[in-house]
């Protein structure tokens, strides 16, 4: 479907809905769906992001097909959420890369994987298969500076990227700066997010991977949301010991940037593992079968990124630390690169219409 | 054949012919009373359920708040509350025991897989009789269908029951098709709870007549009455007003059966109703429309061509609950009654003598306000604002109807009565198909789930005790 399509068939289903409201109790859609009567394409784009795909009204719905008005809202909303994002991205020339996201991020991570592997080959002092070990044993496979120089510019470029995503966001869904940033509507999000309130179905845990109720989903995305704050802690921390106290990498075993590290990549690995089990068991006829590469290419990204890491912490003082270093570099090149093109961009866009939903709810009393 | 063996063991020990709520509850309670218990359901299961799919809340006594429901709901509102919507026409004993046996359901429906919510916007004036389902009666059929197979009930889905072996009030055997063929099912007990019989079209009709083919069944398809005419037809005594069904206006564009809660249209108090002659016929303003509602079904019915039109304008739109299909729109009142398909003369004429009829006063769709109209019959009482703010809007309205009121006669362990008054030992039934002995007329919001769950649990136990002493 087109996105106009797209747009159409939320609208439609988005009218049932309103004329029904039994779902009301799920989740922030519903609740925020009653504050209005029509839906134009500003509406839609919000409520998609604000949906958490939880399932629950899919199995409770009433009208789901085969019934004639065939309702279908966590397809249709994740189908419009996929092609918001796309219209999101900045800069849009780059808006193509979410239409076939598992291709892009699968090039992306084989030319770093050799881009890394042919630098350590050439940079490192006796070759890229040899031992070393001792304060600063990375930097002699691939250059301090240069590293620096690389990672700071892709970050920065992501960053620039998600920030005006996040402006088109705002534009595309009519929301106001003010209450964007006012405080309060920050904070309450904060928290929907820290918890995952909308993944708790009215406290039941939601309808994944099939019909029964349960909190696993949660849970794992819990492992892999905090695990990822680690292992960001983990990459504040070695820059802190690096650029602040002099000590540069490697560090030992009892260390900030290592417990931090191994904590984190280890709660990733098991969330990521335990949530590619459910998808490959869930119910396919509620999902978005069309964004399904993307999601499957970025559990697989996540999932290479911590998999090299925690190989590296593993054997880094044997010969194969070379190939680790730079096979786990070039995931996380290829990470940053498609930060803005991919799923992680719905930590943003979730993020910023929690916000929208605090801001109207508070209004609303 | 092997059923005149009187040594054969029957197929199970309690068969429950219906897949609704309250056949779902008398399985539930039989199976956890150690009886073997099939379930025949004649719809796919994409479609289970029956009309308890299409519920939202049901109502019940609680001495004490609970997350879901505030305050407390205690037997004498309970009971005043039924005597006002039945003007009387009860069975003492039986509502009693309905309300009685209510105390806290909640809890028994929770341990039994279902959730609940408080409600939100829309129904907050039930906040403190009704318990809302988390996700509707969908949600709740689903949760109780887990349960039940979780305890060892056999369900069986497109198995209709076409018939019943009863012999001096015993029950002996269904005849039950099934994908094509038609097999016997026998059991110790048999408990009916297969819903009225709104859906039949042909019964509808020897009612009512060509009329019927204009109503709308708000509910599923597969509610034929089929068991309801069997058991009447085997000498069960029958209850409730065989012509009386509970009625209201839909939107004529719903679809024939299963349209549910999203046809119903709110607008009536707000605007004016005129029929296909372009003339009012009823005081839209008479009262709340919580109160009025189902009385709107009929009156379209007595209409010509069973249909009528809501008309109301720009500012009334945002007082009522959106429907799901879009009003039909005009510049002017002539336009809108043309894009209605209505005579745009008489229309007008009957929106100007409105117009001119209606008298000032402070509006409040709060209260019952003093906005009337003066010299117009028929009037409107409250809420009476002249139709002037274009664009205007129209709804088409049809008959929908909800549920039936003939039923079987009950005592009170669920057994069926037979005409001569006498129980039937192994006969039991629940739900919508014995309604009728406790709603004489009128509705209560939330109380045939009430039913259907009390008398559920009853008839699934004492059947479940006939089997195993
Ligand atoms: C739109 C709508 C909204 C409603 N909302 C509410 C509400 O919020 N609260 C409330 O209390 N009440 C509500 N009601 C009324 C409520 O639906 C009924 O009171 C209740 O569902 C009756 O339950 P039941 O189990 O007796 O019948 P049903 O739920 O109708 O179940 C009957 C079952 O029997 C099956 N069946 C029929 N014939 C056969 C056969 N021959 N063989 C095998 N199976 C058969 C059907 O397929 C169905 O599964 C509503 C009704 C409608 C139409
Ligand atoms: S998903 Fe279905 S049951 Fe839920 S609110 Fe929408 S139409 Fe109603
Ligand atoms: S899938 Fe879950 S979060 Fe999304 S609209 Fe349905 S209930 Fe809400």
């Amino acid at each position: 479907m087109s996105a106009d399509e797209l747009l159409r068939e939320a609208e439609r289903v988005m009218t049932i809905c309103n004329a029904c409201r039994y779902c009301e109790g799920f989740c922030a859609v519903f609740p925020a769906m009653e504050l209005r009567r029509t839906f134009a394409a500003e509406e839609l784009r919000y409520l998609a992001n604000l949906c958490h795909n939880c399932r629950g009204c899919w199995y409770a719905c009433q009208y789901a097909p085969p019934h004639e008005f065939a309702v279908n809202v966590p397809r249709a909303l994740a189908a419009l959420r996929r092609t918001t994002w796309q219209e999101f991205a900045r800069p849009k020339r780059f808006s193509g890369l979410f239409r076939r996201n598992g291709l892009a991020v699968l090039a992306a991570g084989l030319a770093a994987a050799a881009v890394f592997l042919l630098w350590g080959a050439l940079s490192a002092e006796s070759g890229l298969w040899a031992a070393r070990s001792g304060a600063g044993a990375f930097y002699r496979v691939i250059p301090y500076g240069a590293m620096l120089g690389v990672f700071s510019a892709l970050a920065l470029g992501a960053l620039a990227a998600l920030a005006a995503g996040l402006f088109s966001f705002l534009r595309q869904t009519g929301t106001k700066a003010s209450e964007f940033f006012a405080p309060g509507h920050q904070l309450r999000a904060l928290k929907d997010v820290l918890r995952l309130t909308y993944l708790e179905g009215g406290g039941h845990g939601c309808n994944y991977p099939d019909e029964r109720f349960r909190h696993g989903r949660r849970r794992l995305h819990h492992l892999v949301f905090y695990g990822f704050l680690a292992a960001f802690a983990s990459t504040t921390a070695a820059a802190f010991y690096d650029h602040v106290l002099g000590l540069p990498a490697p560090y030992p075993w009892l260390s900030l940037p290592v417990l931090l590290g191994l904590g984190g990549g280890l709660a990733m690995t098991a969330g990521l593992c335990g949530l590619m089990v459910l998808k490959a068991r869930m119910d396919h006829e509620p999902a978005d079968e069309e964004g399904r590469g993307m999601e499957l290419a970025f559990l697989g990204l996540l999932l290479a990124v911590n998999g090299t890491g925690l190989l590296l912490l593993f054997l880094r003082e044997t010969a194969a630390m070379g190939v680790l270093l730079a096979l786990h570099l070039a995931a996380v090149a290829a990470f940053f690169a498609l930060l803005p093109y991919g799923k992680f961009v719905h930590a943003l866009y979730r993020w910023a219409a929690l916000v929208k939903n605090a801001s109207e709810q508070s209004k609303a009393g | 054949m092997s059923l005149e063996d009187p040594l054969r063991r029957e197929d199970c020990d309690v068969l429950v012919i219906g897949g609704g709520n309250a056949a779902l509850c008398a399985a539930m309670t039989a199976a956890e009373a150690g009886a073997r218990v099939i379930l025949l359901e004649s719809a796919p299961r994409s479609f289970r359920g029956g009309n308890s799919r299409h519920t939202r809340n049901l109502r019940f006594l609680h001495r004490k708040p609970t997350p879901y429901l505030k305050d407390a709901y205690l037997e004498e509102e309970f009971w005043d509350d039924l005597m006002l919507v039945t003007g009387g026409k009860t069975t003492e004993a039986l509502a009693r025991l309905v309300i009685r046996e209510s105390e806290d359901l909640g809890e028994w429906m929770e341990a039994h897989g279902a959730m609940f919510q408080p409600p939100l916007r829309g129904t907050l004036h039930l906040a403190r009789t009704n318990a809302h389902f988390l996700g509707g009666g969908k949600a709740l059929v689903n949760a109780y269908y887990a349960t039940a197979a979780r305890l060892g009930v056999e369900i069986r889905y497109e198995a209709e029951a076409v018939d019943l072996e009863v012999e001096n009030g015993r029950f002996r055997f269904a005849r039950v098709r099934e994908r094509g063929a038609e097999r016997l099912v026998s059991a110790a007990a048999c408990v009916c709870a297969a819903g009225g019989f709104q859906a039949d079209l042909a019964w509808l009709k020897e009612i009512w007549g060509e009329a019927a083919d204009r109503f709308v069944i708000r509910g599923s398809p597969f509610d034929t009455g089929r068991v309801l005419r069997t058991l009447l037809t085997r000498g069960a005594k029958a209850v409730g007003d065989p012509r009386q069904c509970h009625a209201v206006a839909v939107d004529a564009r719903a679809p024939r059966f299963d349209g549910g809660i999203v046809t119903r249209l709110d607008c009536v108090p707000f605007g004016i109703v005129v029929n296909r002659e372009g003339k009012r016929f009823y005081d839209e303003g008479e009262n709340f429309w919580p109160k009025r509602y189902a009385i709107w079904g009929r009156l379209v019915a007595g209409q010509p061509g069973q249909e009528a039109f809501c008309l109301i304008d720009a500012k009334a739109l945002p007082l009522f609950m959106p429907s799901v299909f879009p009003p039909v729109t005009g510049r002017t009142i002539g336009e809108l009654a043309a894009n209605l398909g209505l005579p745009v003369g008489a229309v007008e004429e009957t929106v100007a003598a409105f117009n001119r009829a209606v008298r000032p006063g402070r509006f409040d769709p709060a209260r019952l306000d003093d906005c009337a109209t003066e010299g117009i019959a028929p009037p409107k009482s409250h809420w009476a604002q002249p139709l002037d703010c274009p664009p205007f809007y129209g709804y088409p309205l049809r008959p929908g109807i909800t549920f039936t009121y003939l039923g079987v006669a009950v005592d009170e362990r669920a057994r069926v009565l037979r005409e001569d008054g006498r129980p039937c030992e192994n006969l039991f039934v629940a739900g919508e198909i014995m309604s009728g002995n406790i709603l004489g007329q009128g509705y209560m919001a939330g109380f045939g789930m009430t039913i259907g769950t009390v008398f559920g649990r009853i008839a699934g136990r004492e059947a479940a005790r006939h089997v195993r002493g």
